[in-house]
């Protein structure tokens, strides 16, 4: 039994990532057009929210590189510049994504409001 | 200790006692933490619900690592009582992984917006119940006491696995569930008013086991020694 888990732990281990990185999807071995999932970064000051749609354009970057992202829909409340991101949808011809749905990626910190508003008047 | 008649006269006095120290450990963890901890700057406060959360995870993984050692204590020396500490506490921690998992689900939908995904995190601890389940199932079905300890045993030895690799998840893999805010090298990821109840917390959780364990061992013991001369004695009174 632990041969077999240790045989399907090694088979899966390249699976089990629930997503791409941008590096990776840049590398050209995944299919455009196939459901995947890309996460990364929100990039600062790259979401552009349509006016008359819940269309909304936003880049993800791993700080090494970046990609486009497309999506039209609701969004997670805790969806914001330089929070973590999972995006569930394909890649298209011209290497941007478009998002079927948008998860959003929660850090380890916890902190009160005050203590946050401090840490970032430091910064 | 190891004698099933010397634990089940011990723990007839000590037992309420370790109810009114769970009761009282437990509400006040949980009052302080989802009553007077501060809210989250990013997650507000449906952050609290890791009052709940974070226990019960830390029980399903550690009572899965106790009826482990049970097992191999019962393997290797045949003790009796190992066997009945597993069956009595396979669907306690069946129960904690079910509430970690519920919990979590609950959590998941606020803050990432979906009550589930098949992350590493998410799936390995719902391997971990179904380790659980099997194990309630084999026990129950197997007549004969004795053979049904030591298959369960076995199970129990092997599934361990599991634990490390629900530990690790998070680092070995990219998943959705977020790193561990509590770990043996750096100080934790969290403010000390909101850490401290959950220490709390996780003790109140634990005496509640503790408490919860003792009951159904003793549940189990009657059960098994119903033939004794010792049970008869108990419940009958001794005729002399």
């Amino acid at each position: 039994m632990v041969i077999a888990i240790t045989l399907v732990i090694s088979a899966l281990s390249k699976n089990l990532n629930l997503f791409y990185s941008p590096s990776e999807l840049l590398e050209g071995n995944i299919t455009p057009g196939n459901i995947i999932r890309a996460g990364g970064m929100v990039t600062s000051g790259s979401i552009k929210k349509s006016t008359d749609s819940l269309e909304v354009v936003f880049s993800i970057t791993d700080f090494k590189n970046s990609i486009l992202v497309t999506y039209e829909g609701i969004l997670p409340d805790l969806f914001s510049e330089n929070a973590g991101v999972v995006v569930k949808g394909f890649l298209r011809e011209d290497g941007s994504f478009l998002a079927q749905e948008v998860l959003a990626k929660h850090d380890e910190n916890y902190m009160p409001p005050e203590v946050a508003k401090i840490l970032e008047s430091k910064e | 200790m190891g004698s099933p008649p010397f634990f089940y006269r011990w723990s007839t006095t000590f037992s309420p006692w370790l109810a009114l120290l769970a009761v009282i450990v437990f509400s006040a963890g949980l009052f302080w933490g989802i009553g007077f901890a501060p809210t989250d700057y990013k997650q507000g406060d449906v952050y609290r619900i890791i009052y709940i959360h974070v226990p019960s995870a830390i029980l399903a993984e550690s009572i899965y690592v106790l009826m482990a050692v049970c097992g191999f204590i019962s393997m290797v020396w045949r003790a009796k009582i190992a066997g009945m500490l597993i069956t009595s506490a396979a669907p306690i921690g069946a129960g904690f992984t079910l509430i970690a998992l519920v919990t979590g689900s609950i959590w998941g939908q606020f803050t990432w917006g979906t009550w589930w995904v098949w992350d590493a995190r998410l799936t390995s601890t719902l391997i971990l119940f179904f380790l659980y389940s099997a194990i309630i199932g084999l026990h129950s079905s197997i007549e004969n006491k004795a053979k049904a300890d030591r298959a369960v045993s076995i199970l129990a030895v092997l599934g361990v696995v599991i634990v490390p690799i629900i530990k690790k998840s998070v680092d070995w893999w990219q998943t959705l569930h977020q790193s561990s805010t509590f770990t043996l090298t750096s100080s934790p990821s969290m403010s000390p008013d909101m850490y401290q109840p959950l220490f709390v917390c996780v003790l109140g959780f634990s005496f509640l086991f503790i408490f919860m364990l003792t009951n159904s061992l003793r549940g189990e013991i009657i059960f098994r020694e119903r033939d004794k001369l010792w049970v008869k004695n108990q419940f009958f009174g001794q005729e002399r």
